[in-house]
């Protein structure tokens, strides 16, 4: 398949938070989908997204177990993501701000994330032919 | 210039009524003469009811500018699509992808 226009997000939400999160990765997940190449700028709370030491839990109030809970978490979402993006022969770059993730210590991310500053999220969209920016509240 | 504007309201109008913000907005573009659609997700499809009372997005449903409602969030919010109002339309997310592509200007408010 010949990869369309790329397309930008920035994502602002930390996991766990907002259900703008789930949306962001439904609109990536259809843009891949669509056949486009996807950027992704992680900026403030959204550097958390792709922290790899996320674990699932058990719920005590259900009686389950963490299998059981089978609790999302983020990371698998993106590591999904990524290799979506793979069998369809597309490009997802993830990048996430640098200094954000300093500031919360969330350095250790799953595989294909790179760390990086706003002056990339500037050459996402001018490489893009549109860009969302899916603000925090 | 006319230009294609996409307008994201994704929070429930009756609890956040600064959502107002965008509606005004669609209706000032339009009255420009710009193309201009809502596209409801989240709670913002809460809007989209025909049950739902007077909210800040109520000018919009008057209007002639184009309301689409995230099919997946009408649905986890249990919504039929024939309780929504006149002139509002379900779709699925990959609308916004496609406008996105297709250079239309697309903000979240």
């Amino acid at each position: 398949m010949t990869a369309k226009p790329c397309l930008t997000f920035l994502l602002m939400d930390p996991p766990f938070e907002s259900a703008r999160t789930t949306t962001a990765f439904r609109l990536i997940h259809s843009a891949l989908a669509q056949g486009h190449d996807v950027k992704v700028f992680a900026y403030e709370g959204a550097v958390s997204l792709a922290f790899a030491r996320q674990a699932a839990h058990a719920n005590g109030v259900h009686g389950r177990d963490a299998a059981q809970e089978a609790h999302p978490l983020t990371r698998e979402w993106i590591a999904f993501l990524q290799a979506d993006a793979g069998a369809r022969g597309a490009r997802l770059e993830w990048v996430n701000c640098g200094l954000c993730v300093d500031e919360r210590g969330v350095g250790e991310t799953v595989p294909e994330v790179r760390r990086g500053s706003p002056v990339d999220f500037l050459k996402m969209v001018k490489e893009s032919v549109n860009t969302l920016v899916v603000p925090t509240r | 210039m006319k230009k294609n504007y996409l307008i994201i309201v994704s929070e429930d109008p009756l609890e956040f009524p600064a959502t107002r913000r965008a509606g005004d907005l669609a209706l000032q573009l339009k009255q420009c003469g710009h193309e201009v659609a809502l596209f409801l997700v989240q709670n913002g499809v809460l809007a989209s009811r025909a049950s739902a009372s007077a909210d800040g997005l109520s000018p919009i449903f008057a209007s002639a500018i184009e309301v689409l409602a995230d099919d997946f969030s009408l649905r986890e919010r249990g919504i039929e699509f024939n309780e929504l109002r006149a002139g509002v339309a379900p779709a699925p997310i990959d609308t916004v992808v496609s406008r996105l592509a297709a250079g239309w200007n697309t903000l979240w408010s």
